[in-house]
């Protein structure tokens, strides 16, 4: 067990180390001059030539590649060319927060609507309710976020005002929850397909059947017996959707006005700001990586049949 | 050489062990089940009406999409609402929003499929080499796929627009550098169970060249899975490039496109509702024919218990 733990571990820095290089080869090898990306199309070539020295770039690739990873391991991740004198990390800290009640708001969301039309669907197949939650869940899965974000805003929000069209506001949650509707329902639509499919399985199982036969009453059968088989692949997926989402919903945050890591992300892209593109990336493929490493370690501790695996 | 029966050469050599496709009586298969499958139906038909009209956008447009039309715009500069001469109304440009809408089906549509043809290449080929090859190939191989499967897609691919710059030829190579790699993942795994059959050693054997088995033995079995893959993945791309067209980094301007559509209509979206309806339904409608013709196919072809559990 110890084992398996060290070598996830390894593995896990070892992606992240991966990731880094990669972010570093699309931010300063891809584009064929990054200086005068980052000076503008109408600077002199003496500007560029200035902005070229002053981000290293008439120095060696391996020790622009070494002074990255070094001012990486202080968290340093540069400074931004368009906001000036603002350094990456503290605008992307400054952000997190908008981000992260977004992030669990969308969970929320999966949660809430998700999981409920899963199980009743599984134990009504064929029903209204389930033929209602199919073709709900194909709409989730096909509308794109934007298109839905805007729709939300135009009829709940523009024509009988119960919500804020858009931005930021006291108190947070009354801004929040168009905006987090929209990044949950497609992951809804994906869990309720799931659990329909699992509880359809375990209802089905013999173990079900016993509890049934010796008259376990139906309720105590769903929390003790069926949720907890339908839910443990779903934990895992909230945890990978979590990690995703904290890395900053471009769109949803850009057409809600939060000024979260997905709208620093936006920001940056008008301006060709490099250094904040790659940190925002970076910082968004290493919470990805962070959060499956804990879902895995997780995972382990829930389930036996993975942990008695793992512990061999 | 060994003296083997004139068939089992051929089979060595030439065939293969049958799969879903070359069943005797696939194609009847398929076909039943289509017809007894309406919404599948309709999916084929939404996609193939689709085709159509982007390929014959010329003709079948009844304006020119970038013409902008002095009677386009009211009296008050605001775009005319749909009747009997703008069917969808015009945008606040003055241009005919159904005509827009006919020639934005060629942008989704080349991207979409374009780019899942590139990502399937791709994803095919690595999965392929590390399920075949094995070894430290396949670790590092591997490992590449889990770091560009760490990058939440659409940033990766808006990332990657924003220092390669957009064109339309950026955008289907960043979408196909960004989402090879379910594909290889699962292809590596077939090819993983593949390997080890009886007609892959059989050829082996023989003396078959591995890059013949590759062609002649594996191929034809991995191919439901990459049916499947690039139905869904048509779909995924087309959402894709419909959002980097939203967020303005897609296609080039004045090309239309259905999420640059929608993007300029947000603005007018009080006094011109049909600019955001007519382009949303039409991607909703495209995306959903193409993933439900993709669960279709799976229940057709069902790659995953056909062919990784045996």
């Amino acid at each position: 067990m110890t084992g398996w733990l060290v070598r996830r571990t390894l593995q896990m820095l070892l992606v992240v180390f991966g990731v880094v290089t990669l972010a570093f080869v699309f931010a300063y090898i891809v584009p064929a001059n990054p200086a005068r990306m980052v000076a503008g199309p109408q600077a002199s070539p003496a500007a560029v030539a200035s902005i070229a020295r002053q981000l290293g770039l008439d120095r060696s690739v391996w020790s622009q590649y070494l002074s990255f990873l070094g001012r990486l391991l202080h968290g340093n991740l540069g400074v931004s060319f368009a906001l000036e004198g603002r350094t990456v990390a503290s605008e992307i800290w400054g952000a997190l927060p908008y981000t992260a009640v977004l992030a669990v708001g969308g969970i929320v969301w999966e949660i809430v609507i998700g999981i409920p039309a899963g199980i009743i669907a599984a134990y009504r197949p064929k029903s209204f309710i389930d033929r209602f939650a199919t073709i709900g869940a194909l709409f989730g899965l096909s509308a794109p976020p934007f298109w839905l974000g805007l729709m939300l805003i135009y009829f709940l929000a523009y024509k009988v005002s119960l919500f804020p069209i858009n931005g930021v506001g006291h108190p947070l949650i009354w801004y929040m929850i168009l905006p987090s509707f929209t990044l949950g329902i497609g992951g809804a639509a994906f869990y309720s397909r799931m659990v329909r499919t699992t509880v359809l399985q375990v209802l089905r199982s013999p173990f079900v059947e016993f509890a049934r036969l010796k008259g376990m009453p139906e309720r105590t059968i769903l929390f003790r017996h069926v949720m907890r088989h339908a839910l443990t692949p779903v934990i895992t997926m909230l945890g990978m959707d979590l990690g995703y989402f904290l890395g900053g919903v471009l769109i949803i945050e850009s057409i809600f006005g939060i000024p979260g890591v997905g709208q620093l992300a936006y920001n940056s892209i008008s301006t060709l700001d490099v250094p904040m593109i790659t940190g925002t990336v970076l910082v968004a493929a290493v919470f990805m990586v962070v959060m499956s490493f804990v879902v895995d370690v997780t995972y382990t501790f829930i389930d036996p049949r993975v942990r008695l695996n793992r512990a061999k | 050489m060994i003296n083997l029966p004139e068939s089992e050469l051929n089979a060595a050599f030439g065939g293969s062990e049958p799969t879903v496709l070359s069943e005797p009586n696939f194609w009847r298969r398929a076909g039943h089940s289509l017809l007894h499958d309406p919404i599948a139906m309709c999916s084929f038909a939404f996609i193939a009406l689709l085709a159509v009209v982007a390929v014959f956008a010329p003709f079948i447009a009844p304006f020119n999409p970038l013409h902008e039309f002095s009677n386009g715009l009211s009296f008050q500069g605001a775009p005319v609402a749909p009747n009997g001469h703008f069917l969808l109304g015009t945008d606040a440009s003055g241009r005919d929003v159904l005509s827009r809408l006919i020639y934005g089906a060629r942008v989704s549509l080349m991207v979409g499929v374009v780019a899942t043809g590139l990502a399937s290449l791709i994803g095919v080929v690595i999965g392929t080499v590390s399920g075949y090859v094995g070894g430290v190939t396949e670790s590092i191989l591997m490992r590449f796929t889990d770091m560009v499967l760490s990058f939440p897609i659409l940033l990766f691919c808006v990332a990657l627009i924003a220092v390669t710059g957009p064109s339309a030829r950026n955008v289907v190579l960043v979408i196909a550098f960004a989402y090879w790699t379910y594909l290889a993942r699962v292809v590596r795994g077939q090819v993983l169970s593949l390997k080890e059959r009886e007609f892959v050693t059989a050829a082996r054997t023989l003396g078959v060249g591995h890059l013949k088995i590759i062609r002649k033995h594996i191929m034809p079995h991995l191919l439901p899975t990459i049916i499947v893959y690039g139905t869904l993945g048509v779909a995924t791309s087309i959402l894709i490039e419909a959002s980097l067209s939203f967020l303005g980094i897609g296609v080039p301007l004045p090309q239309a496109s259905w999420g640059e559509m929608i993007s300029e209509g947000q603005q007018y979206f009080q006094v011109a509702p049909w600019l955001l309806v007519a382009p949303g339904v039409v991607l909703i409608l495209t995306v959903l024919a193409f993933n439900l013709a993709g669960d279709w196919l799976t229940d057709l072809l069902d790659p995953a218990t056909r062919d990784m559990g045996r």
